[in-house]
């Protein structure tokens, strides 16, 4: 932009900038006080940001260590925090292998072949995933009630309910993929069609190799969404050894049982990765989408 | 040879979850649900005849995730509305069948001769030594008494010459079996009644206390009394109109919409309830919005430097794990042990009451959506002001237009129709936005006058998780009736949402 630029353009620039970084420190005060709480002795001390004392005993109940305190008492870890880490990634891993099985395959047919119904198909799914499942939680709490009777492996307080009711959310997933299948002509295709591989051949072959950033996104998103998904996971699990991160955290702070610090050393713990991996998936996703281009 | 090996294993899948669905069928017919075998049975077949059909090849692949969607998304929304046109509650939890079931499967003690009872160790587990008074005894195999099972559990014994090894369970130790101990219907050889527990270490004969008449009313049999079933109520009923538990789940029809509209109880806190739902989802697309929007044109702006690090920063909020951040501010805000009141307090010396005042908790609440929301927000008004010619600009400080022109006058009116879809979407996320109330507030304070569990920070979805799963009586068909009414706004939200996206439609491309 050729502009002539007055006096008062240096004056407004430094004011914003001021502005921006009161803002900043104001929205990551909660982060940098996490920190320093998680390395704070004691459940209750108050403090500024930088404690005096640092002490390691939160971190180590994080990671499943007992210590010994001042008093010679061992305190043990209070809730199995890494073992809900595992119990997330086990469920949000099965989670996006499913999702991402029945949503390609979905938005291939949607994206390539003829049907009827194609139309109003993607219309319904575009308003279904408009309502939260939240909204559902009576009846798929009773749906795996009764599951429950028959297999218990798949009953309440069992991953693989939690699976199960994942696997149903497919909807934005489908349309992202579909988008982006869209996108990748389709001559490559007729041409194996042409050259006598059947349909599942040139989807397999042929478009899937193509599509890999969509379907590492659409793997990330909903590796992601059933980590921190939290209403269904609250009805479904009950047992503390089954509980997920997102379940179990919010037992820290309970009034009568209340584990400021213990919190803030496993939120971290738990936190980061997540978020390093939501980073990541946003870069990829940046990547994808305008690599494919979003219709419309 | 790839390919031959793909089809047979295709082929193979195929057999063997079709073979799964029978297996699954047959368990299902044989534990007594006709209907629910025969709807199976229908979608396995129209299962098989999409799956096979030539003409219909699309929905090979279709299937497995339209299917997944049907099941568990359309399904349980359904279901959740027929849940609210009946009773289902935790005291009327079971079907008919089963509640009657539960009744034919009383017993007690009819008298005759009570056997003594030993339990001894084995390993991890026990076994049951009975005697008669005439010397003859019997013992059972090992079982584990550890934990009651929750149904009655049949135990066989067989004739015993002497006590099995080692020494017997004292009595205290017996008193903390009971609950095992009280399921268990012994059958020794030779006696036509089924024995159970009588006393901490007696097991005597029991009989079944209730006999169905062909009626369908049950005759207790120790007392003599008639229980009829009201399919009104859903419970089995005394002549004298008593209620007996367990009761069992009937259609009422429209009774709990009833009651929520027209009972006063209930009319009250969910009015209260919804106008902060549609205040608090409101007010944060609207701070969402104003912060966002901000933020979104001072990083847009091209003198400013560093703009790639403040970005970041201000996007961090939105990549943190939902469930992590808004615990934080729970603790943060703690009225005691919080930072934030440590902080005003040192400043100001003030510790607002967060959560015990309703006004405090309420504006706790939109702090906290505003920091969580406002960087989604600010990432799209971004995109968009990108698309913005900068003509425009231009044009506008040749005609001596100011910063503040500028936003109010080309900025603010060219974003403002692609950005009310998504504001609109936003509006019905946070009307049910159930998980920020549920970590931070649980709806607290609580109202002190409502029957049921409601609080001052309850949004529609918080109330209805309250009263179908908060440990006091869990009224599962008034909450699927409130989720029903739910349904519909966010149905109508939909709607709305989809015309002012197709309105925006020519615009964009």
């Amino acid at each position: 932009m050729a502009m002539v630029l007055d006096k008062s353009h240096t004056g407004r620039v430094f004011a914003t900038h001021l502005a921006l970084i009161v803002f900043i420190a104001l929205s990551l005060f909660p982060f940098l006080m996490i920190i320093s709480i998680s390395l704070r002795a004691g459940n209750f001390a108050a403090g500024g940001i930088i404690p005096d004392h640092i002490s390691l005993e939160h971190w180590k109940l994080a990671l499943g260590f007992s210590y010994i305190d001042q008093f010679g008492h061992q305190v043990d870890p209070p809730f199995p925090v890494l073992h809900w880490l595992w119990n997330s990634c086990k469920v949000a891993l099965m989670t996006a292998v499913v999702v991402l099985t029945l949503s390609t395959t979905c938005a291939y047919a949607f994206a390539r072949l003829k049907f009827v119904g194609r139309k109003f198909g993607l219309n319904a799914l575009f308003l279904m995933q408009m309502f939260p499942s939240v909204l559902s939680l009576i009846a798929i709490y009773a749906i795996f009630d009764q599951i429950g009777n028959y297999a218990p492996w798949l009953g309440i307080d069992s991953h693989g309910s939690l699976v199960l009711a994942y696997a149903g959310g497919v909807a934005l997933h489908i349309w992202t993929i579909k988008g982006y299948f869209e996108t990748i002509p389709v001559e490559i295709e007729e041409a194996a069609l042409v050259d006598g591989a059947s349909h599942f051949q040139t989807f397999r072959l042929v478009l899937l190799p193509m599509a890999v950033p969509i379907l590492i996104v659409v793997f990330l998103l909903s590796f992601i969404g059933a980590i921190i998904e939290y209403p269904v996971a609250s009805v479904l699990l009950h047992q503390e050894q089954n509980l997920t991160l997102a379940v179990g955290s919010k037992l820290y702070l309970y009034t009568q049982n209340y584990l400021w610090g213990d919190f803030a050393a496993a939120a971290i713990l738990s936190g980061l990765p997540i978020t390093v991996l939501f980073l990541l998936s946003q870069k990829w996703m940046v990547n994808g989408l305008t690599s494919g281009g979003v219709k419309g | 040879m790839q390919s031959k090996l793909a089809r047979w294993a295709g082929s193979v899948l195929g057999l063997v979850l079709i073979l799964a669905s029978i297996w699954l069928i047959t368990a299902v017919f044989r534990s007594g649900h006709t209907w629910v075998a025969l709807t199976f049975t229908v979608i396995l077949a129209g299962s098989i005849w999409l799956l096979a059909s030539p003409r219909l090849y699309p929905w090979r692949y279709l299937y497995p995730g339209v299917f997944a969607a049907l099941v568990f998304v359309v399904f349980p929304a359904l279901y959740t509305v027929s849940i609210g046109f009946t009773n289902y509650s935790s005291t009327n939890l079971l079907t008919f069948d089963r509640a009657t079931q539960y009744f034919l499967d009383q017993t007690y003690s009819a008298g005759g001769d009570a056997l003594d009872m030993a339990i001894y160790p084995a390993g991890n587990d026990a076994r049951v030594f009975l005697t008669a008074a005439d010397g003859h005894s019997w013992v059972s195999d090992t079982l584990n008494l550890d934990k009651p099972t929750g149904k009655p559990v049949d135990l066989k014994v067989i004739p015993a010459t002497a006590a099995p090894a080692g020494e017997k369970i004292a009595l205290r130790g017996v008193i903390a079996l009971q609950p095992a101990l009280k399921e268990l219907r012994i059958s020794v050889p030779d006696h036509v009644s089924k024995y159970q527990i009588s006393g901490f270490s007696k097991v005597s004969p029991s009989a079944p206390l209730f006999q169905q008449n062909a009626d369908g009313s049950l005759k207790n049999l120790q007392t003599g009394d008639v229980l009829k079933p009201n399919i009104k109520t859903g419970f089995y009923e005394t002549a004298a109109g008593e209620k007996v538990a367990p009761g069992f789940t009937v259609k009422v029809g429209l009774a709990n919409f009833t009651q929520l509209f027209t009972s006063a109880q209930f009319r009250g806190p969910l009015l209260k309830i919804f106008v902060w739902t549609v205040c608090f989802a409101a007010g944060t697309v609207l701070l969402t919005f104003v912060v966002g929007f901000l933020l979104a044109v001072a990083l847009s702006w091209e003198s400013l430097k560093f703009r790639g690090i403040y970005r970041v920063a201000l996007f961090l909020p939105y990549a943190v794990p939902g469930f992590i951040s808004i615990l934080i501010f729970r603790g943060l805000f703690n009225e005691n042990f919080g930072e934030i009141n440590y902080v005003l307090h040192t400043l100001f010396g003030i510790k607002p009451e967060w959560f015990s005042n309703p006004w405090l908790a309420r504006t706790m609440l939109l702090i906290v959506n505003t920091w969580l929301g406002y960087p989604y927000i600010m990432l799209l008004v971004m995109g968009l002001i990108k698309s913005i010619p900068s003509d425009l600009y231009e044009a506008s400080a040749i005609h001596g237009g100011g910063a503040w022109t500028n936003l109010t006058r080309i900025t603010l009116p060219l974003i403002a129709k692609p950005i009310m879809p998504l504001l609109l979407a936003s509006f019905a996320f946070n009307f049910n936005n159930f998980v920020l109330i549920s970590l931070l507030t649980a709806g607290g304070p609580d109202f002190a006058d409502s029957l049921t569990p409601a609080g001052s920070t309850d949004i529609l979805v918080s109330y209805t998780y309250r009263i179908a799963f908060q440990d006091s009586g869990q009224n599962f068909g008034l909450a699927a009736a409130i989720s029903t009414v739910i349904f519909v706004l966010v149905g109508a939200l939909s709607l709305l949402n989809l015309k002012l996206t197709r309105v925006n439609a020519p615009d964009r491309k």
